[in-house]
């Protein structure tokens, strides 16, 4: 539909660049003075009406059974929560949207803080994300594969590094990876992933949950199929140990002006920590 | 008339500044005032460009951390901010305060003092925001500062205070300047010159005028409301309070909306001159031009939501300013057309002021076509803060506005200096600036369209943008390098210039009729005219009215539609107070970001300034038949 729209624009302009040089030009103004030619009026009233249109077709509503999810922006984060169709559950996750091919996703978009705007231009236009409002999105992706979704109003320092993957499955394949996220958080029952652990339950647990560990922070992005995802920090970098690793000791480094702080940890703890994190999945 | 060298004696006397710094500080000669309006903007557009230089090296490659995004965000938020408020609206209104009187055969502006205390408050607002800029505070947030981001919680410290007040010193000094312009168009025009005798160019400037009186009121409102939600703790802009941060954009683009066409309708005017002159012709539909800058202005109301259409407003209401937004390509073209229907009939001549007008065509459609596209409600969902509409709105206002003023500036400057600019190196100039910009801005029509968002300090590696984005920022360099030329040219031409004479173009207007420069009384003696090309129909000598007094300041007052002499009027002398004024207003303002108790303190500076300024000295009019001349 954009693409048509676009079409439309750029052959309207086309059609009237070829219009201005026909014939005397004074003639041409002549009759747009007297009113006795009309065509002037006609290109911009059917881009008017193509406008409206195209506007009516991309707000219809999609009927009842739609996937609901909730995406709420955060100071350069994205809390994605999906609702369970069976159990009515909301699953929480982050920075990682998953949409199943060809069935219609209704987004709900809100802010914990400032203004931000949800946007995956492969998917649809923009919508913001006003605090103290909700806006709803309709979301029926078409193409299979990885996407790139970013914050597009102007939110702050890293604005730049809001981002977000969205992977659109097969329905099948979708119902598996919600079916995953729903469960609480498996880690390695070795060693090094406890010590992890317990570590992680002090400085880190302020801010972020593992759902099934007594870690409940809501201040920051849920953790608990963290090495799922295919990039850390709101798209800043992709998902590889050295990131994660690089990304706990140095946050302010990598994205500067995010609010995570930089917790003085010895190299020890926060190797066990990035080990436990890359534990889950 | 013969020129009386006796009377010329004593009106130089009368009219002549005093000199050295107490002349500097008094004057109000509408020249001198313009002038330095005109080059306080030139610099801050210098200053403004090297930011955006900066910017376009920071984008060139992907992932680069040459700028922090504290300073890149700092970076947009001043270009932005210092274009917008400090130098396409003062600049215009520069314009007018220069050429309006001179165009209307005047000897002053309406309120000569109120001009002088337009500049001194604009002057302020340009220290507070670089002044800030030097001390690292600079403001961070665009040149629009929603809320809540702007609010207190998210945004602590004074960066957005200073953004705020800054507003609300140009904006005070916009309404002055505005106020003047309109009064002295409506009021002061020389007898014959009815309203259907006004040229294009004084209706211009009269519309954006009364524009910028409708409009600014409601950004010094937004703005102090989100200086009292920092200041006072009020809570218009808070959700959780009850405020509403959608308030703060209905009321900021009420005002930006307008805003555009504040800066866009003077440049028509410019445009219109230079095509008249160049053409050897009148112009082509003088009615419709007028008729469609008048439509242009009322349509401008009414089109904000445009800016919103992603706020999540019922779809049916953005779709009614969809078509509101289209409507405005018709008096827009409807402009397009008289102009090249003038040149097409005319006997052109393509002097570097003509060059830039047809640079200005050329590029201001292209912006005018993307204008269309983006006014769709359902295209702009993907449009909307993309590199698109970056593009868009730079081919709207520079090749829109700029253009037209360098024309302008080519075009006016033999009668601001008595000398010619070089016309080889005026060329060179034009090409280095109007291919740049080209070079520049088309790809971020394709960058918009490939996904890439403004207001972005980096971007990720293989997305596919670079190759654009260093395209861009050669195009910006060499746009930089014509600028750097186009200023060489002004002043070297200043001293080497060739001696241009009172009218070196043959121009339509009076004030060609004035000697180059100007003298600080403009005329001698009042013009008659009896046509809207005065200078092409008139007789030579110009037909003449005398009877204005040579031994102390006055003008001529006439009807508003018909021009008819009313009365002779005291025009003021060189004045300390203006300046006073404005300090006591600045001390207020800038005071006032740091404590609420600035206001009425303030209040009784600024009461005392304008006592001062207003204490009566001499009886203000003087009614009686004023002598016809030859």
């Amino acid at each position: 539909m954009m693409q048509a729209m676009f079409g439309i624009a750029v052959g309207a302009a086309a059609v009237g660049a070829q219009q201005a040089p026909a014939g005397p030009v004074g003639t041409v103004v002549g009759q747009v003075v007297a009113g006795d030619s009309r065509e002037p009026l006609i290109g911009p009233q059917i881009l008017i009406v193509g406008s409206f249109l195209a506007d009516r077709a991309l707000f219809a509503a999609r009927g009842s059974e739609a996937l609901q999810v909730r995406v709420t922006g955060h100071q350069y984060w994205w809390r994605i929560e999906y609702r369970d169709p069976a159990t009515g559950r909301w699953i929480e996750t982050a920075n990682e949207l998953h949409l199943p091919q060809g069935r219609t996703a209704r987004v709900a978009l809100g802010s914990a803080d400032v203004i931000h705007s949800f946007w995956v231009p492969n998917v649809a236009g923009k919508i913001d994300m006003v605090p103290g409002r909700r806006n709803l999105i309709d979301l029926t992706p078409r193409r299979l594969g990885w996407f790139r979704g970013q914050c597009s109003e102007y939110c702050g320092t890293q604005h730049a590094h809001m981002a977000f993957d969205v992977k659109v499955d097969s329905p099948p394949a979708f119902d598996a990876w919600l079916a995953a996220q729903a469960r609480p958080a498996s880690p390695a029952p070795d060693p090094i992933a406890a010590q992890g652990a317990s570590v992680f339950a002090g400085p880190c647990a302020a801010c972020h949950a593992v759902r099934g560990t007594d870690a409940g922070g809501r201040a920051g992005p849920d953790l608990t199929h963290f090495a799922s995802r295919r990039s850390i920090a709101a798209g800043t970098l992709p998902m590889t140990r050295g990131n994660v690793q690089a990304w706990i000791a140095q946050p302010q480094a990598l994205k500067p002006g995010v609010p995570m702080p930089a917790v003085p940890l010895s190299p020890k703890d926060a190797d066990a920590v990035a080990h436990y994190l890359a534990t889950l999945r | 008339m013969t020129p009386d060298p006796a009377l010329e004696d004593q009106i130089s006397r009368t009219w002549g500044d005093p000199p050295g710094l107490w002349g500097f500080i008094a004057t109000v000669d509408h020249k001198r005032i313009a002038a330095r309006y005109i080059v306080t903007a030139l610099l801050l557009m210098f200053l403004a460009g090297m930011l955006a230089l900066d910017m376009r090296w920071q984008l060139t490659v992907p992932e680069n951390t040459r700028m922090t995004p504290q300073l890149y965000n700092e970076s947009f938020s001043l270009h932005g901010s210092t274009m917008l408020y400090l130098v396409s609206v003062p600049v215009m209104e520069a314009m007018a305060f220069w050429l309006v009187p001179l165009m209307l055969g005047a000897r002053n502006m309406a309120f000569p003092r109120l001009g002088a205390f337009s500049y001194w408050l604009y002057l302020g607002g340009v220290l507070t925001l670089w002044i800030a800029h030097a001390m690292d505070i600079t403001p961070d947030l665009g040149w629009f500062e929603y809320p809540p981001l702007a609010g207190p919680a998210y945004s602590p410290g004074h960066r957005a205070d200073i953004w705020a007040q800054m507003i609300t010193f140009t904006e005070v000094a916009a309404l002055c300047a505005s106020v003047n312009v309109a009064a002295t168009i409506l009021k002061m025009r020389p007898p014959g010159m009815t309203l259907a005798r006004m040229p294009v160019f004084l209706w211009a400037m009269l519309i954006a005028s009364i524009m910028t009186i409708l409009s600014m009121p409601a950004i010094m409102l937004v703005t102090s409301m989100l200086i009292s939600d920092r200041l006072v703790s009020t809570h218009f802009f808070s959700p959780g309070a009850g405020g509403d941060v959608i308030l703060f954009q209905h009321l900021f683009w009420f005002f930006g909306h307008p805003e555009v066409y504040i800066i866009f309708i003077p440049a028509t005017g410019f445009v219109s001159s230079i095509v008249e002159t160049f053409s050897r012709r009148r112009l082509f539909g003088h009615s419709v031009l007028v008729l469609s800058i008048i439509s242009i202005g009322a349509l401008a109301f009414g089109l904000w939501v445009h800016h919103m259409f992603a706020v999540g407003l019922p779809r049916l209401g953005n779709d009614f300013y969809t078509a509101a937004s289209m409507a405005i390509a018709l008096p827009a073209g409807l402009q397009i057309f008289c102009w090249i229907a003038t040149i097409w009939s005319g006997r052109p001549r393509f002097d570097t002021p003509m060059l830039w007008v047809i640079a200005f065509v050329l590029t201001f459609v292209i912006g005018g076509l993307s204008g269309i596209m983006t006014a769709s409600a359902a295209l702009d969902l993907q449009l909307t803060d993309t590199y698109f509409i970056v593009a868009h709105f730079h081919y709207v206002l520079v090749g829109g506005a700029l253009f037209p003023l360098f024309g302008a500036f080519c075009y006016w400057y033999p009668k601001a200096t008595g000398r010619m600019m070089s016309e080889r190196w005026g060329k060179i100039a034009l090409v280095g600036i109007v291919g740049g910009f080209n070079l520049g801005f088309f790809p971020m029509h394709l960058l918009g369209l490939m996904g890439m968002p403004r207001r972005v300090y980096t971007y990720p590696t293989g997305m596919g943008w670079d190759t654009l984005n260093q395209i861009a920022t050669a195009g910006s360099v060499i746009s930089v390098l014509g600028g750097l030329i186009f200023v060489a040219n002004a002043v070297v031409s200043y001293w080497r210039g060739a001696p241009s004479g009172a009218d070196p173009w043959q121009g339509s207007t009076l004030e060609w009729a004035s000697a180059s420069p100007a003298p600080p009384w403009n005329f001698t003696y009042t013009p008659v005219v009896h046509s809207l090309t005065p200078m092409w129909d008139e007789s030579r000598p110009l037909p003449v009215m005398e009877g204005l007094a040579s031994d102390h300041r006055e003008v001529l007052i006439t009807s508003v539609t018909d021009a008819a002499p009313l009365y002779r009027q005291k025009s003021t002398s060189p004045s300390i107070w203006p300046i006073v004024a404005a300090v006591a207003v600045t001390i207020m303002f800038i005071a006032s970001i740091f404590t609420p108790w600035a206001v009425p303190l303030g209040s009784v500076l600024i009461g005392a300034a304008l006592t001062g300024w207003f204490w009566p000295l001499r009886p203000r009019a003087k009614q009686g038949p004023l002598g016809r001349g030859a």
